[in-house]
């Protein structure tokens, strides 16, 4: 009951208020073609059926709800998933990027990290080069990354996954330095009562405190790793994968591919900050965390 | 007369700070023989905790001597001459009990079967047997502290320094701890060095009582306890444990430790 009332009905009042200011908005948006379209044919119609147009029109400006759904319903469930127009097949595509580049991207981060917090010459280096890198904008890189990498016969998955990857080391180098710099000064001074050397400090101290810092860090991750690899699909002319299927959507100004698209792509992005979010909960409580 | 665990002389320490320097310690001059139980009391700011920082090999001082084992701190402390108690329980949060009384093992390296019966005989000895699965926030502040002690004993160093380590439990706790502290130094013939600002705790558990005054740090006054070995808690209502606890307010009035 109490579940129903605290989070059940919030979650739903939004989420209906959402849907209506979405219909409202895709009538409004429509609206002007359609009564364009009416005129040239001489048709009159009345509100209600004008109504029923603005949401069923091929090529809408804003698809309404109902028709985004569909479509999504459609090219999941009722297409193979080997099929071109299947979006379980081009989430897959853009997903097994999204992974590669997000594992490299965590692991180089964490790389970077270490190497900030143990090397006093990359401590005060690195940390410019690096913002500096995330300013860049990636639209601006992208090809030149596919464009580099394929001169040097890397095709394929590698180079989408360099993009992710591009964007994701960000968030867990800096999250990691925080985190490898975390604990308190009295467990460095008890480490340093024992004669720990540096790797024993390291390996019992600074890991286990930084975990937290690594799973906040990794969900940030995960999501610009999708985001990359969304990006890294559009100017590299891609065959497959939820970027490719927004291109070719915006082409033949196919919105509804468009949003079906967008929608797929977020599902994706829920799906992984949530794994991530619950590998870094069970991580957590196999290392004792009190449960919250 | 065997070597001392701790001397000191002329010992000095200055802290260069943003508002100009701060001597923490000023000609310290200290012998701390084996088997004592030496209390260093005085005001914040009084240097005592640097001083146990120093015997640590936590601080440098800038002048003067000082031997721990007949070796410099950084030799002591590369022997492992020492366990310290820190003013908090300062537990790896992500181990269990057992798992950090056995940090200081696995970091030097013993043996996982000698691992595992040290840390059963020394969380015996604080009375903690039954919680070596527990993880710190499961426990009391006083079962953490107790904990904490346990792992400074695991090594077997003979000397065991601690700063203030009850300073945040509660009086009833203290006194419990307090008791169960001085059984264990009877039974481990251990040399302590105990940090405290509480003057009953100090004349309750020491044989040597190091009062310390502040602005610069220094000694001020050095008091042998009369007090039996054997000490029941309601020790600390006889008059000769009131005169000694009159004694080292004199010593802190002397070094003008009530003045503002």
């Amino acid at each position: 009951m109490d579940r129903l009332r605290d989070k059940i009905f919030p979650v739903t009042a939004i989420l209906a208020g959402l849907v209506v200011v979405w219909y409202v908005a895709a009538v409004l948006m429509n609206a002007p073609f359609q009564r364009d379209l009416n005129q040239r044919g001489g048709v009159t119609v009345t509100t209600s059926e004008f109504i029923g147009q603005t949401l069923s029109q091929p090529k809408p400006t804003v698809p309404a709800p109902h028709q985004v759904v569909s479509n999504v319903f459609e090219n999941t469930f009722l297409r193979k998933i080997t099929s071109n127009r299947s979006l379980v097949y081009h989430s897959w595509v853009t997903l097994s990027s999204t992974v590669l580049g997000f594992a490299f991207g965590t692991a180089l981060g964490i790389l970077i990290a270490v190497g900030i917090v143990h090397i006093k010459a990359l401590d005060r280096s690195l940390m410019p080069w690096i913002i500096a890198s995330q300013t860049i904008p990636i639209l601006a890189i992208a090809p030149m990354i596919i464009v580099v990498l394929a001169a040097v016969n890397v095709t394929g998955l590698i180079p989408k996954a360099m993009i992710s990857t591009y964007l994701s080391f960000f968030p867990v180098a800096v999250g990691m330095v925080k985190g490898l710099r975390s604990p308190e000064i009295m467990h460095l001074d008890l480490m340093h009562t024992y004669n720990a050397t540096r790797a024993q400090i390291f390996w019992k101290l600074r890991v286990p405190a930084s975990v937290p810092f690594l799973f906040a860090s990794m969900k940030v991750a995960v999501a610009a790793s999708l985001v990359g690899a969304i990006v890294g699909e559009l100017p590299t002319g891609a065959v497959a994968g939820i970027g490719s299927k927004l291109l070719a959507g915006a082409y033949y100004s196919q919105t509804i591919d468009m949003w079906a698209a967008l929608v797929a792509g977020s599902v994706v992005a829920v799906i992984l900050v949530s794994l991530v979010g619950l590998a870094g909960r069970l991580v957590e409580r196999g290392m004792g965390a009190r449960p919250a | 007369m065997t070597a001392p665990v701790v001397s000191a002389s002329g010992l000095s320490l200055t802290f260069q700070t943003n508002d100009g320097p701060v001597n923490a310690l000023s000609d310290v001059g200290l012998t701390i023989g084996k088997g004592e139980f030496v209390s260093f009391i005085g005001p914040s700011g009084c240097g005592k905790t640097t001083f146990l920082r120093v015997i640590a090999d936590l601080e440098r001082p800038t002048a003067g001597t000082i031997l721990v084992n007949g070796l410099t701190p950084q030799q002591a402390r590369e022997k492992r001459a020492y366990g310290y108690v820190f003013q908090a329980a300062a537990l790896f949060p992500w181990r269990t009990i057992e798992k950090n009384v056995a940090l200081p093992l696995e970091i030097m390296g013993i043996s996982p079967a000698e691992r595992q019966e040290r840390v059963r005989r020394t969380l015996d000895l604080v009375n903690l047997s039954g919680f070596e699965k527990k993880y710190p926030w499961q426990l009391s502040g006083g079962m953490q502290q107790r904990a904490s002690i346990a792992r400074a004993l695991a090594f077997d160093a003979d000397l065991l320094l601690m700063d203030e380590p009850f300073g945040a439990l509660d009086e009833i706790v203290r006194d419990h701890l307090n008791r169960q502290l001085l059984e264990l130094w009877a039974r481990t013939d251990k040399t302590i060095c105990f940090v405290t600002h509480s003057i009953p705790e100090a004349v309750y558990l020491s044989t040597r009582i190091v009062v310390m005054s502040p602005r610069p740090g220094r000694v001020t006054d050095v008091i042998e306890s009369t007090l039996p070995r054997e000490r029941p808690l309601d020790i600390r209502e006889t008059p000769e444990f009131l005169e000694i606890a009159h004694r080292v307010r004199e010593g802190l009035r002397a070094g003008h430790s009530y003045e503002d």
